[in-house]
């Protein structure tokens, strides 16, 4: 019963196989790169789908919530603490073993966080910060909510773009691989780990559509589903729809960060062009190719576009590609490219037609 | 802070206001006859400022202005021909979405077009060093040209919405469509020319402000979020508020950026749109039982 809902899960295992030994034996292994990095991108797009198609509340700020969880890991993990090291808070840190000395490119001394209570303290964050502008925004709709979500997103880049900790326009750099267990598993972008870190990316990717898939067929994601179709209706019947669609907010938000931060330590770096409008209007084109509530359909979409656009097949028209797949989706096919019916496609074409 | 100094803030605190009180009235035109908010707002500046400064190396610029702002209004008529008309009935949210599309495709053709570089119209009389005192301050000529067609766009269009049977028309529309069909009022129509008109003084907006501001590709969101601001602030489709909460935006940020790098200057209006939406998101002025009806 239950084995028919994740039958995709088996065939997106096989595949993911089946592509890495592909890549391998073509000797292309480089591809695997941006698929990783396509996949870790793909994590925000399954939370934000999981916001938009099952809760139908718009986003326009989820680069925000990528850029938080990216930044607040890359901002621990090079932060130098030794000026503070007699700070009672950075000596706790210390006496839990949570930091580590080392030296940096110029051989200066350093304590920073390590990766892993670094990647706990951004999801912490996020956390924090997402239910703080969820429990207002959430309460808004329509225009309200989108317009609101961009402003929270377009804060996010001024923030960024303006304070000294975070590197103003350069960014973050030289943040250093995120050791999961050990020294022989460690999410780092090195090409001897290339292989290694395609299948970390998703089994994370696949962690996470377990998770959401589990969320949607629960009651919450009943719930959901109801809130979406009407929302009074739902509310008449007794469901909270206000802590229903704020803790699913605030679960994207969870997805987006941790994709963010992931994917921080994968590329050794984070810039501000990653919390920039565009990069979240992105999330929603995917989202919304995909088929709205479809998260599979949102997988899939997630990682082919964004790894067409890594690697550049766009040119100069990236955004554009985006901007136009938004209109046609939203104008042609609003319940995304999977839910269109052929004959309404035809229907459109031969009117089209018969009036020019 | 001196006097003359506060002064000096207050006069480009007004000349921004009043521009993004002129962003707002576009916003409102259409969401008065569509209830939709239209993202691309900010672009129609940005294509008015550049078109009429391709024009103006080859023609007198008070003739670049005038064919720029037709020019826009043709791209307002065809982009809501093209993306909003065989959508019209849609829900909300999904007509958002395309205009957030229109916007990016409107911006990216504009960097396909004029690239990069940051251009600017001449000033209209006057250099960009000529100024007046007044009252120990110095004001710029441009700074009143600005603030005069801002003036004559409010006025044409209290005027135009208020004596001419288009615009009675259009006013019909807003306040209840069906009601409108019913009188024979072509509520089609009406859309159409409400994204003319707003393309059209967005155009005009974007030529006075483009000498003090400079244009380039991508500053067209910006002015949008603000404008959006200014909208929301003075309550959405209510256009006599938006110039009081266009000029009070525009002075909150002149005198911010006194305060604080100005690398923040951007977060100002951002501050504000998301408090007003958190806190009283039918506008400041709108009375207690519209904020009730509004509430959600």
């Amino acid at each position: 019963m239950r084995f028919g809902r994740f039958l995709p899960a088996l065939v997106t295992i096989l595949l993911v196989v089946l592509i890495q030994l592909g890549l391998s034996a073509a000797e292309k292994p480089f591809y695997m790169t941006q698929i990783t990095m396509s996949a870790y991108y793909a994590l925000v797009v399954i939370g934000l789908c999981l916001l938009m198609g099952y809760a139908g509340q718009a986003s326009l700020g989820h680069a925000g919530f990528f850029a938080i969880g990216g930044y607040v890991s890359a901002v621990l993990t090079t932060c130098n603490l030794l000026a503070y090291q007699t700070h009672p808070l950075v000596r706790l840190c210390r006496w839990l073993g949570l930091t580590v000395e080392h030296r940096d490119l110029y051989g200066r001394e350093m304590l920073s966080i390590l990766p892993w209570p670094a990647f706990v303290a951004a999801l912490l964050v996020t956390a924090v910060i997402a239910l703080i502008i969820g429990m207002p925004v959430i309460r808004l709709k329509g225009h309200y909510l989108a317009m609101a979500t961009l402003g929270f997103g377009l804060i996010v880049y001024r923030i960024v773009l303006g304070a000294e900790v975070f590197g103003q326009a350069d960014g973050i750099s030289n943040v250093p691989p995120f050791k999961l267990i050990g020294d022989a598993l460690q999410v780092n972008g090195a090409p001897t780990f290339r292989v290694q870190n395609y299948y970390i990316a998703w089994l994370v990717v696949l962690a996470a559509m377990v998770l959401a898939i589990n969320l949607v067929h629960s009651r919450i994601g009943r719930a959901l589903r109801s809130i979406h179709q009407s929302e009074e209706a739902a509310h008449s019947l007794g469901i909270d729809t206000y802590r229903c669609k704020l803790y699913t907010f605030v679960l994207s938000a969870l997805f987006a960060a941790a994709g963010g931060a992931l994917l921080t330590h994968y590329n050794a770096s984070i810039g501000p062009s990653e919390v920039s409008v565009m990069k979240s209007v992105r999330y929603v084109a995917i989202v919304a190719v995909g088929g709205m509530a479809n998260l599979w359909g949102a997988l899939v979409m997630g990682v082919v576009l964004n790894f067409l656009s890594l690697r550049g097949v766009f040119g100069t028209y990236d955004d554009a590609v985006f901007g136009v797949i938004l209109i046609a989706m939203m104008i042609f096919a609003p319940e995304g490219l999977l839910k269109v019916p052929r004959w309404r496609v035809l229907s459109f074409l031969s009117t089209r037609r018969s009036h020019g | 802070m001196e006097l003359t100094q506060a002064l000096q803030y207050c006069v480009a605190g007004i000349r921004n206001g009043s521009v993004y009180a002129i962003v707002a009235i576009g916003f409102n035109i259409i969401y008065n006859t569509t209830g939709v908010i239209n993202f691309a707002q900010g672009e129609f500046l940005i294509v008015g400022a550049m078109t009429a400064i391709s024009l103006s190396h080859v023609m007198p610029l008070p003739v670049a202005i005038a064919l720029a702002v037709v020019m826009t209004m043709l791209l307002g008529a065809l982009v809501e021909f093209v993306f909003i008309r065989p959508v019209r009935h849609a829900p909300v949210l999904r007509l958002v979405v395309i205009t957030i599309g229109i916007s990016i495709v409107l911006r990216e053709g504009m960097l396909h077009v004029w690239d990069e570089q940051v251009r600017a119209l001449p000033y209209f009389t006057g250099t960009a060093v000529s100024t007046f005192p007044l009252f120990g301050a110095r004001v710029s000529p441009q700074d009143l040209w600005v603030l005069g067609m801002c003036a004559v766009i409010v006025g044409g269009l209290t005027l135009f919405f208020r004596f001419t049977p288009t615009g009675r028309a259009m006013r019909a529309c807003a306040d209840d469509q069906m009601a409108a069909q019913l009188c024979g009022i072509k509520d089609s129509r009406m859309v159409t020319l409400s994204f003319m008109l707003s393309a059209a003084i967005g155009a005009l907006a974007g030529c006075a402000i483009s000498p003090v501001m400079q244009t380039q590709y991508d500053m067209g969101a910006p002015l949008a979020i603000k404008g959006f601001t200014v909208a929301i602030l003075g309550g959405l489709g209510n256009s006599m508020a938006a110039v009081v909460a266009g000029l009070l935006l525009g002075l909150l940020e002149a005198f911010a950026v006194s305060q604080m790098p100005v690398a923040y200057k951007e977060a100002v209006a951002l501050v504000v749109l998301l408090m007003v939406l958190i806190v009283r998101p039918s506008g400041l002025f709108a009375g207690r039982e519209i904020v009730a009806l509004r509430d959600h």
